[in-house]
């Protein structure tokens, strides 16, 4: 019987500041046959050790079918994670993964495709930006929104900017609080729904804190977006990643196994209810 | 199936010498600080004999007479769950190398062919539930398996139901009628004794067996009747998963978190409950690190907290959380509900709550 819970070692093999707290961490296995073995869909995450602290969940956000990096986007706010922030090129992690359903980007193809996202949830969700534009033609127009707290919460800025340009992308950005400079709306992400367009049938995937997804699924459906067409990325308290360990139940859902991403039709009882 | 035979109680003895002589180490009840408890069985005289319970919301008290019988009573705090899903165990351990690098160690525990007698229906019910959640999901858990695979379980009808049980009403006792090695039932002079897999079988046909009379066969059946009609307790129904959500807003979860403690007793005593955290134990030396796991609990602040958020914060929602899954949404996920009657929670909870009248209470009583 494989254990399914021992990591394996991987090198860190690039590291990239991303803002005062946030930075990624390109990773290989050092072992190349697990290296070559390793799949994984965009949405899904890995459980990532800090040798002697303990392990984390972290989405992925490189491409699935560049093979020879796993990259993660991590905002050091604990234990793990702000030793992970210390961490340089060469060092040494555990890993074990990928875990759980990613986005539904079979089902996306052939349509429309909005990306809502708020806080640090871009960071799943730039992985799919990148699996679209290296296979634009599968996919109909492109929309990305972000919403944030305050305008310095924002990363990415040159790339949200780069994206903007290109053909049939539109990109949307919001801050609850504005700020002088600040190109984007002030107010809370739904107020992006207005300025953009999107055609009937659009795929949306939203990633971020909940009373962003809530509201943001209240105004889709709202507008007429179909319920089985809004996809949500859950976060809950994980240790184990494979569905035992119970921490990140929601109703009978194990987020870690049976998400984190859910069309919104299985989660809707639960979303928004305190305490689930 | 070979046909069930009549043990006489002077060879009790017998089933442990076959037990100890086919490998396994015997474990079984005894009385330790006032409590029946499984541990290891150095012979037939360890088993409490005379000894009987007398459970109430909040209480457990043994006391003892005259009766030659070793298994009247209902059941204590633990039986099977920790010795298979263990309180805490080491899942692996990893080594720093000079060079930077990290090993990492499997530690998957030297299980012994282990002997369980005196196993009731509730919790062979608890085994089986214990079995979906760690084997049968994509992800078997290789520690419990281990441990499970060398188990041998000797079950034994239960006759004294305490007033904290409600097997009959969660349909999961007293009888013990599948998932074991063996199964007794016990009369004053010995012991009807059944097999119940090909392992058993073998091990019922080493003992010195004589021919059951009709009579025997039918006092046991009689004594398991009456233990499921003396209950006191039971619960609505056997499937309240629509009735606890369509109330998550009854005033009773504000009247149940004003009694509720938050102490984690019932969720350490229920035989289904499966949460555990994992945790890390860095050698002083820095050049080794012990990666553990240990029970944990739904009634704690730790157990829903991610950075900045805690899910549950408070014992209102603690308390529906357990509810709402022991009863509910696990059928969700293991198509039955996760209680088996077994009054643990109900005994050991120190402000003597009952499960059966909260979810009574939630419910309104009017699912049939």
């Amino acid at each position: 019987m494989p254990d399914p819970y021992l990591p394996h070692e991987v090198e860190i093999l690039e590291r990239i500041q991303e803002s005062p707290t946030i930075f990624t961490l390109r990773l290989a296995f050092t072992d190349p046959e697990m290296q070559a073995r390793y799949r994984f869909q965009p949405g899904q995450f890995n459980m990532v050790y800090l040798y002697g602290v303990g392990e984390v969940p972290i989405s992925i956000v490189s491409d699935p079918e560049d093979e020879h990096l796993i990259d993660h986007t991590i905002r050091a706010v604990g234990r793990v994670t702000q030793g992970l922030a210390r961490l340089g090129k060469g060092a040494r992690l555990g890993l074990r993964g990928p875990y759980g359903r990613g986005w539904p980007l079979k089902l996306a193809e052939g349509r429309d495709i909005v990306l809502l996202t708020g806080g640090l949830g871009c960071a799943p969700v730039v992985s799919v930006i990148h699996y679209i534009l290296r296979r634009r033609e599968r996919f109909g127009r492109l929309t990305i929104l972000q919403g944030v707290k305050h305008t310095d919460d924002l990363i990415w800025r040159a790339q949200y900017e780069a994206w903007s340009r290109l053909p049939d992308v539109q990109v949307g950005l919001a801050a609850d609080v504005g700020s002088p400079g600040w190109f984007g709306q002030v107010g809370p992400v739904t107020v992006l729904f207005d300025r953009v367009q999107f055609g009937p049938g659009a795929l949306m995937m939203m990633c971020g804190p909940e009373p962003m997804m809530r509201a943001a699924v209240q105004e889709l459906l709202r507008r007429g977006v179909a319920e089985e067409d809004l996809w949500l990325s859950m976060e809950r308290s994980m240790h184990c990643a494979i569905g035992h360990c119970g921490h990140c139940q929601m109703g009978g859902n194990f987020v870690c196994r049976d998400g984190p991403v859910f069309p919104y039709p299985e989660i809707q009882a639960l979303l928004g209810e305190r305490g689930f | 199936m070979a046909a069930p035979g009549f043990l006489p109680r002077p060879y009790l003895q017998h089933l442990l010498a076959a037990l100890t002589a086919a490998g396994y180490l015997c474990l079984g009840p005894k009385v330790r600080d006032g409590a029946i408890v499984y541990e290891e069985l150095g012979s037939a005289d360890d088993l409490p004999r005379g000894v009987h319970d007398h459970q109430q919301p909040g209480a457990y008290r043994l006391h003892r007479d005259e009766s030659p019988r070793c298994f009247s009573w209902a059941n204590g705090p633990q039986a099977l769950k920790p010795l298979l899903f263990a309180p805490r165990e080491i899942l692996w351990t990893s080594a720093a190398g000079s060079d930077g690098g990290i090993t990492f160690h499997p530690e998957i525990p030297e299980a012994l062919p282990t002997a369980v007698i005196g196993v009731r229906a509730c919790d062979l019910a608890a085994l089986r539930l214990q079995d979906q959640h760690f084997l049968e999901g994509p992800s078997p858990d290789p520690h419990y398996g281990v441990r499970r695979r060398n188990l041998f379980l000797v079950a034994v009808h239960c006759t004294h139901p305490a007033a904290t049980c409600f097997c009959a009403s969660t349909g999961d006792g007293p009888r013990a009628e599948s998932g074991f090695d063996l199964a007794l039932a016990e009369l004053d002079e010995g012991f009807v004794v059944t097999a119940g897999s090909p392992k058993g079988e073998a091990l019922l046909g080493q003992l010195p067996l004589e021919a059951l009379d009709p009579v025997q066969q039918a006092t046991a059946d009689g004594e398991i009747v009456a233990a499921a009609q003396a209950q006191q307790r039971a619960l609505p129904s056997r499937n309240l998963r629509d009735g606890l959500f369509a109330n998550l807003h009854h005033p009773r979860w504000d009247d149940v978190a004003q009694r509720c403690l938050s102490c984690t007793n019932c969720t350490s005593v229920c035989p289904t409950c499966f949460c555990h955290a994992e945790m890390e134990e860095p050698a002083l030396d820095g050049l080794s690190s012990t990666h553990y796991r240990q029970w944990d609990s739904c009634f704690t602040e730790g157990h829903s907290a991610i950075h900045g958020i805690v899910i549950r914060a408070d014992t209102r929602l603690r308390y529906r959380q357990w509810l709402t899954h022991k009863l509910g949404s696990w059928h969700d996920q293991y198509g039955r509900s996760g209680c088996v009657g077994c009054g643990r929670c109900i005994a050991w909870c120190p402000a003597g709550i009952d499960i059966t009248a909260e979810a009574t209470a939630v419910c309104g009583g009017d699912h049939a």
